[in-house]
């Protein structure tokens, strides 16, 4: 069972180190790949230096882009699970294990990390917090399953769902989005607790106007999804 | 003749010259030229012919002609802002595909390198 962590980065030199080893603490077999998202500071010298796998993309794609680089990663390199690991420090390696499980037992194709489920830990600002109650409802009414937080990027994957992603993964905030690509081709979702941490450094990449410009869009995404057919 | 048409006439015809300059010289590629060989050639028409505009007026009803030409143009216009979208559209989503390739493939050839470092 080849499991590969993927680890989306941008500007992250404060807290990549801390990402990769809290990853290689983990007790399982786990393979690292960071994707620098064209980063401006140390973030990729940081990850060659600790012996992961780096890719470099030339240009800045965004969260959506480099995840996707790191679905085909993981499936040009045969793997079994990818996982992701946001570099920034909010999700916490140690909750990986619970993250495969379903898949392992054969119970799901695809799990989120979900921070509302025991409500523990870093609950996100309460902006956020609205906005990602408005996905949860709306998701539960377009795919007929209640996932409580469907921002989350703390996810695991099989390698049929990721044979899928990496043709087809929304680009600028793509997690919620993919839920509703995902459910239409009939992956299992679940949903696992975990517990989510303040970032260790870095700023959000939603704030402010944007905030709004992000509620619009994705809600916009979400209904479009879910009315595409799942070829198209 | 008058000076007007004369004007329109060697406006649209110019039009059309500076259309064909610039397929001839590969600055538009022939499939997005065709849209504006198009519309040179419907100025061109409407200027030789200058009672054509009043019977396409008469035919949609329209009393003051030229109130005809604001609606056409401005689908036209619309028309053209979404055909860019989509050809934009297609250009960002190659784009991401190659950036992710050349990521990928550079990550390959440093691991080829250093596997094959001579000892």
């Amino acid at each position: 069972m080849k499991i590969l962590t993927i680890v989306p980065a941008y500007n992250e030199a404060g807290s990549i180190e801390a990402t990769i080893t809290h990853i290689r603490a983990v007790d399982l077999d786990l393979e690292i790949v960071v994707i620098d998202d064209c980063s401006t500071d140390q973030t990729a010298a940081l990850a060659y230096a600790a012996g992961v796998d780096v890719v470099r993309l030339p240009i800045n794609l965004g969260i959506g882009g480099a995840v996707q680089t790191g679905f085909r990663f993981a499936v040009d390199n045969h793997f079994d699970i990818a996982v992701q690991v946001d570099g920034d420090g909010q999700h916490d390696p140690a909750f990986i294990p619970n993250l495969i499980a379903p898949i392992l037992e054969d119970r799901a194709d695809v799990v989120v990390g979900s921070r509302f489920i025991r409500r523990e830990g870093f609950q996100s600002l309460f902006m956020r917090r609205l906005g990602i109650r408005l996905f949860q409802h709306l998701n539960r009414l377009l795919i007929r399953q209640k996932i409580t937080d469907s921002t989350s990027g703390f996810r695991a994957y099989n390698a049929a769902a990721l044979r899928v992603l990496q043709h087809n993964y929304p680009v600028d905030y793509p997690e919620p989005e993919a839920l509703v690509l995902l459910k239409k081709r009939r992956f299992r979702l679940a949903e696992v607790p975990v517990l989510m941490r303040n970032r260790h450094a870095g700023e959000s990449s939603i704030s402010g106007w944007k905030s709004i410009y992000y509620m619009i869009k994705v809600t916009l995404s979400i209904l479009i999804e879910s009315v595409r057919l799942p070829d198209g | 003749m008058d000076n007007i048409q004369i004007t329109l006439i060697a406006s649209s015809a110019l039009f059309l010259f500076f259309i064909f300059e610039l397929t001839r010289k590969k600055r538009i590629r022939e499939s997005y030229s065709l849209v504006w060989f198009l519309a040179g050639l419907v100025l061109l028409v409407f200027s030789v012919f200058r009672g054509l505009l009043d019977k396409l007026a008469a035919l949609f009803g329209v009393v003051y002609a030229p109130a005809l030409i604001i609606p056409v143009i401005l689908l036209m216009g619309l028309l053209l802002g979404i055909h860019f979208s989509i050809v934009i559209s297609k250009l960002t989503e190659d784009n991401k595909r190659l950036i992710q390739e050349v990521g990928l493939m550079k990550h390959r050839i440093r691991q080829l390198e250093t596997e094959n470092k001579p000892k």
